[in-house]
Order: C-alpha cells, then structure tokens, then sequence
C-alpha cells in the first residue's frame, strides 16, 4: 500500500462525493485495527514509528472523509481544481443579501433571547443545507461539473459558518 | 517453573508466557495499582490488605521518605514535610495553583514546573508522584512475584501537554516502562463497558479529589471511540473540601492559623464531606494550637449550597463536551459515575437531573480507573486472546497552535482530534533578509497566546537571506497516542533543511531522568548502574521477541538474504545481552532495529492490505489462530 494514496484509495472506496458512512466507519476501523499504536507496544522503534505514522495518516484520511463540506473540497483538490476559498470570493448579489437576511433573523432572535425562533431557524437552515449538498453530489458525481461543485462549496462554506452561528446563538441562551 | 500448564476458561493454553502488566490510578487523593489475574482484573491491596495507597509522600531529614497511610499520619503534625494532592502541582507554576495561602508548604518557583522545599531537599512534583509510583510498583513486583513488563497509567482526559509530560517523566523516574498513557474518563469506560458488554454513546463523569473530566463516547462492539471530551483540570473534591474549610472559618472567626490547625482544618473539612454522603448533618468539631476550639453542625443542605457553583462548573463542562460531540443530552444511554468525589448525593442529584436518568454507579468509582488501566494493560503486552479485542481511539483535550502576530494564537490541531494526529501550517518571514524565526507552541481554547499555555518556544535558524515573505516555513506538529506533542519546522523553498524537534519545556530531558533516576536510587541504596543494565536487558530481550514473533509469521516477506542478516543481527544482540556493557546493548538494539526497518514497512503494508481486504478483525484473528 502507497502511503501517499489518496484517501478513497486507502480506505478501497469509490472516488465519488455519495458515500456509504458506515462503509467508511467500518474501512476506518478495520485500518486503525492494524496500524494503530496499541498493536506495537512491544515492537521495535521503527515499528512503533511506522505504526504511529500510519495511525495518523488514517485519521487524516477519515477525517478528511467524513464531513461533506470537506469530502467536496478533497475531491475538487483531486481533480486539480481547488476551491480557493480565500482568493476567489466573489458571490452573487441575490447569496449575500439572503445571507445578510439570515444574519440580522438570527442576531434579533438571539437578542430577543427567542429559542424558539432560534430553532426553527436552525432547522430551516439544515433542510436548506440538505438540498444544497443533494445538488453538490450531482455536481461532483453526475455531471462533473468542477466550476459549478467548486462556487456550490464556497456557498456552502457560508451556511455552515451561519449554522454554527445559530448553534452558538442557541447554546449561549441556556447559559 | 509451572509443573502444568492451566488454561483459562475460555481461552487456549498460550504458547507464549503471560506477561505481567500493571494498571495505575494516579490520583490527587489515592493512588491504585491493578492487573489482570485469571483473565479479571483486580486492584492489588498492600500488606494490610488496603487498597488505596493515599497519595501522600513524606520527607525525612536523612533523605529517606514514606509514603501511604504512613505518610498520612504525619500531615497534621509535619505539614512542610508532607505532601498531599501533589498531582494539583503537576506542570504548574506557583501562578497556576489556586489557594497557594492555605498551603503549608516552602514553595519554590523552578522555570516550567514549582518545586516544594522540604528537609529532604527541594523535590519537584516529578520526584513526588515518582516516589508514589515506586511504593506502587514495589507492591506489584512483590505480589505478582516478577519484573513488570509495563505500566498502563492514567491521566486526567483534560490534562495537558504539560501535565502528561510531568507524568511521564515520574512513571520514567519510578522504574516503570510506560505503555501509554490512558485518559482516566477512557480507561473508567473499557472496565465498565467491558464488564457490561455496553453498546451505545455514553457519558463518563469523573469528578476526582482534584480533577474533573468529561467524556462523551461511542462504544460499539470492540471499539471505544471517545467523541469528544472537557473539563477543568483544577476541580475536584479537594474544592468542596475548600468550601467547608471557608464556611468554617466564616462561622468560627478563628485566630490567624499555623500551617498546622491549617491542615487539621481541611482533615475536618474532609471528613465532614465524607460524612454527609450517607448523613443529613455532619459535627465538627476541632481544638486548635492556640487553644481556640471550633464546635460546628453543617447541615448537608447547607453543605449543597455552598457548593452548587463547584457543581454547576462541571455542568457547563458537560454541556461543552456535549456540543462538541453534536449530540444532545437525550442522545445520552448511559452516565457513568467515576471518582470519590461523585459519592456526594448532590453530585449525583445534579448529574440526574441534568441527563434525565439514574447514574451508573454500579462499579466502585475509587477503582474503576485502575481496573481499566489493567485491562487496557494486559491487552497491550499481547496477553489477551482472539474474542476479547478491543481497539481504542481517543482524542486530544485542547487545542493546539501557535503564536503568530500581535500575540495572537493560529490553531493548528483542533481539541477533540482523534490521536495520534498530524497537522502542519505554513508561516513566512516578514523581513527582508531574516535569517530566523521564533517559534512559539501554545495550548488552549483562546484567542490570546496570553490566556493559552505556553508548551515550548524554539528558534529557526539558518533561513537563507530573501525578501520578507518568499520563505516558507512549514511547522509541524505531531500528537502520539500518549497525547504528547512533538512540534518541528522547516523552510520549504530552497531545500535547506532546519528542522528542530522540541519537547514542552515542563518535560525532562532523558538525561535529566537518568540523572534523577541515578540520585533516587542512591537513597534508596539500590545500583543504579544494575538497574539500568537490567533495563537495557529487558528491553533487548522483548526486541528479540518481537522481532522472532514477526520472523515466524511473516518471513514470507524477505529474501534469504534479509532474513540471515536479522539473525545475525538477533545473534549479536542476545550476545551481548549476556554482557554488562549497557552502551553495547543498545547499539546491537540500534542495529537490529536498522536491519529491520524494511521488514517492518513489508509487515505494515500487508496488514493493511488485509484491512482492506474488507474482512474484520475477529476474522483475521481467527485466521491467525487456526
């Protein structure tokens, strides 16, 4: 096995944004079963450096893996086209003034100390955020269209700063 | 020599020799020292039968010391000489300790970490836990009747870089072969998940005598993945003993206090809490030095006032463990109860209430630590057999960076990483021809390097001369699964190579271990020099093992002329193993450790490629087992 495989290599699963979640936890597993430190506590240093090396890139891997946001991001850097987050942020008009609705909602709900407006804002963003990462597969997986994935990230890089915002938003009420 | 051979239920005859392996709770209170007998873990009890070891260490005038209960009786009347809870001092500076006032001791302020003067000589808190972990050790040697291979010891989940270092270093200095270091939150769960066949995301509530911890994980089966842990490495029951020894001083209006009627005091503190686990109000009652006495009824709802704030800073713990895992309260089956500290009914009220259910106070929260750390032991020297393996996968508690403009911290690994972990950041000069570059490493959540620890500060130099911002300099970091850091960096452009390991600058150099090792050991009347052979020795010997172990089932891996030359090199070093030259032994170890370099690369790749060969675990296990 390469080292420097790429993470769908590594864990035997098909490069595509659609992924089996429980095929990439048990692949994770399986892997950190045979390499991770706790296997080489008797071994000679090379193997426990190896070993430590190993462990580490696997979490690198799963990590980069796991959340859809990221997942998008390594495949669209697979494909020799990065998203550049910083250089390229160009939006939109219609996406900044949504965002900008968002932003003051959740600034007078949070406030107005109303959870329960937090809430619904909350969830209405996830639902919104399921569509768009529906989209982004069929972007990336069907039609392979790499500028249209990459300016779909960058959106969605937004909404998920602004979720974190409302969870925030909700976690400092119940203090 | 065993006449037979006597195989545990449920498992074959070993063709190997069971190794003997401890697990220890160190702990701010009481320490413990486990192992796997019989394939049960259980807490090893000293002479009288006591399992706790309190962890007291007292300094005598002629360089000796004592430990335990013996130790213990002498706090009231030698409090200058008697260190208790020494695991609150562990990589601390005097800054960093809260109620510093109400201490007996002759701090002084050493770089890094504090010392404490006594009539023995200034100890640092490394000598003191190392001189705990001694007596431990020395009852497991006596009980299991043999040299240790290895120690699991445990560390609070939210101690930090500098914390597990001073640890490390202790354990080192005791004379113990660490295996890991093992989260305590972690190693409550292994005993209780194992014992109880759980599956499911549990919560693990630790509050100890001076540490709490909380952690969220996932148990499926053979695996512990810890999702997310928080804590406060500076809470514990040693607080709440605090808040009655104020409430008593509110009530009394004693006289200024000696160190002395200080530390009877909090010993009265101590035991009224104790008292009010099982009672609805505790006594008090005292006769100071200065002839003053102090009558007192502390009522145990009064007791639940006082201290509620102790409590609900657990709880925003809790609640910031929880967020951090994405999960909610009710996502919760179980909370399981860890630490003396959680006898208290109002620490089990709160928690209760706070997750919708009963605790699980099922196993004793004094031992369940240590009987983890066994187990988790015992599977790591390889005694365990086919159907009883686990993996574990933990996380770091804090975030890791680094200083960069204004004072300000860029996060380079974020807390809650699985370990071990990797991560590097690019930085650049931003003068023309700088030629160096400070690197400072910080741990914490916050935003100012101020408000972070500072783990360890080293200097780039030979950067060759260019305008500011065309170097690159890479620095990475490298967290092992001992949750300990090694931070380097290097200038990428023109191919020159500066790298630098560091260690926090709380850690000790091995040199230093030795040298401390050598000066403990002089008191102790042992030989050090015998002691290290005998070390180098052993550590030959499992090389040799391992290295036949891995000859007999992967020699399908090397060419005949690879495999003489490792056995030529296993030959070399178990001659000279024979012999006491103890630089020799390890230079034959450094040669049998080069030869098989590639051999172990082959080894590692062909257990991946079974990884992904997409059978699990038991079944390549059973594959190895037929």
């Amino acid at each position: 096995m390469d080292f420097n495989a790429d993470h769908f290599t590594l864990f035997g699963l098909p490069r595509a944004f659609r992924l089996d979640a429980r095929m990439l936890d048990s692949r994770y597993r399986e892997l950190q079963a045979q390499v991770h430190p706790d296997r080489f506590t008797a071994a000679s240093d090379a193997d426990k450096r190896l070993s430590m090396q190993w462990a580490t890139r696997a979490n690198e891997a799963y990590q980069a893996l796991k959340k859809p946001l990221e997942r998008a991001n390594y495949l669209l850097h697979l494909a020799g086209h990065d998203v550049q987050a910083e250089s390229n942020t160009a939006m939109p008009v219609e996406f900044l003034m949504e965002q900008m609705e968002w932003r003051e909602a959740t600034a007078e709900a949070r406030a107005g100390r109303d959870h329960l407006e937090l809430e619904r804002l909350f969830q209405r963003l996830r639902d919104d955020l399921d569509a768009h990462y529906e989209a982004l597969a069929g972007l990336l997986d069907d039609q392979n269209d790499h500028a249209a994935a990459a300016e779909a990230v960058r959106r969605l890089m937004f909404l998920e700063k602004l979720l974190i915002e409302i969870d925030d938003a909700l976690a400092s009420l119940e203090d | 020599m065993a006449l037979f051979q006597i195989a545990e239920p449920g498992e074959s005859a070993a063709p190997h020799e069971h190794k003997l392996a401890i697990g220890i709770d160190l702990g701010t209170t009481n320490s413990l020292v486990a192992t796997v007998r019989s394939g049960l873990p259980i807490v090893l009890s000293d002479e009288q039968g006591r399992p706790l070891l309190p962890s007291v260490v007292r300094y005598l005038k002629d360089g000796a010391c004592e430990t335990g209960y013996a130790a213990q009786a002498h706090q009231a009347s030698d409090p200058k000489n008697t260190v208790v809870s020494v695991k609150r001092f562990m990589g601390r500076g005097i800054k960093d300790i809260a109620h510093v006032e109400a201490m007996p001791y002759d701090f002084v302020d050493a770089p890094g970490m504090l010392k404490i003067k006594t009539c023995a000589g200034v100890k640092s808190p490394v000598e003191v836990s190392a001189d705990i972990l001694r007596t431990l050790r020395e009852r497991a040697e006596s009980a299991l009747g043999g040299e240790l291979v290895g120690a699991v010891i445990t560390v609070p989940a939210y101690f930090d870089d500098a914390q597990r270092q001073a640890t490390k270093d202790a354990a080192k200095l005791a004379g113990l072969n660490v295996l890991r270091l093992l989260n305590e939150p972690t190693a409550a769960a292994i005993a209780y998940g194992l014992d109880n066949a759980a599956e499911g995301i549990y919560a693990v509530y630790d509050l100890g005598g001076g540490t709490f911890d909380i952690s969220i994980l996932k148990l499926t089966k053979g695996v512990f993945e810890v999702l997310s842990t928080g804590g406060d490495s500076a809470l514990g029951g040693d607080d709440f003993d605090h808040r009655i020894f104020c409430w008593m001083l509110e009530q009394a209006r004693p006289q200024p206090l000696s160190p002395q009627d200080a530390r009877l005091l909090m010993t009265k503190a101590r035991e009224a809490k104790e008292f009010l686990s099982t009672r609805n109000e505790a006594p008090i009652d005292a006769r100071l030095a200065s002839g003053e006495s102090i009558d007192l009824t502390l009522p145990v709802e009064t007791f639940a006032s006082i201290t509620q704030t102790l409590i609900s800073k657990t709880l925003q713990s809790v609640k910031k463990a929880l967020r951090d895992a994405g999960l909610k309260a009710e996502d919760i089956k179980g909370v399981v109860m860890v630490g003396g500290a959680t006898r208290m009914p109002q620490v089990q009220r709160a928690v209760g209430e706070f997750f919708k259910q009963e605790p699980l106070t099922n196993l004793d929260p004094d031992k369940v630590v240590a009987l983890g750390a066994a187990t988790q032991a015992n599977l790591l020297v390889g005694n365990h057999t086919g159907d009883d393996d686990w993996l574990l996968l933990d996380v770091i508690p804090l975030s890791l960076g680094l200083e960069t403009m204004g004072g300000l911290v860029e996060k380079v690994i974020p807390r809650n990483s699985t370990i071990p972990v990797a991560r590097a950041q690019e930085f650049t000069t931003f003068k023309d021809g700088q030629t160096a570059m400070a690197i400072h490493v910080v741990q914490g959540e916050r935003e100012l390097v101020d408000d972070c620890r500072s783990l360890a500060r080293f200097e780039l130099r030979g950067i060759p001369p260019m305008v500011a911002g065309a170097a690159r300099i890479r620095v990475t970091f490298q967290v092992d699964a001992d949750g300990l850091l090694a931070a380097s960096a290097r200038e990428q452009t023109t191919g020159v190579e500066a790298a630098i390991s560091v260690k926090p600058s709380y850690g000790l150099s091995d040199d230093e271990v030795a040298g401390m090792l050598k000066d403990s050991m002089t008191h102790a009347k042992d030989d050090a020099v015998r002691r290290a052979l005998k070390e180098a020795q052993v550590e030959a010997q499992r090389m040799i093992e391992a290295t036949r172990a891995a000859l007999e089932s992967d020699s399908h891996l090397l060419a005949a002329d690879e495999i003489v030359k490792i056995e030529a090199a296993i030959e070399k070093l178990q001659l000279t193993m024979l012999g006491d030259n103890r630089r020799h032994i390890n230079l034959a170890m450094d040669d049998l450790g080069f030869v098989t370099q590639t051999f172990a690369q082959r080894r590692m790749d062909q257990n991946i490629k079974r990884a992904l060969a997409g059978r699990t675990v038991e079944e390549l296990q059973q594959e190895a087992g037929e």
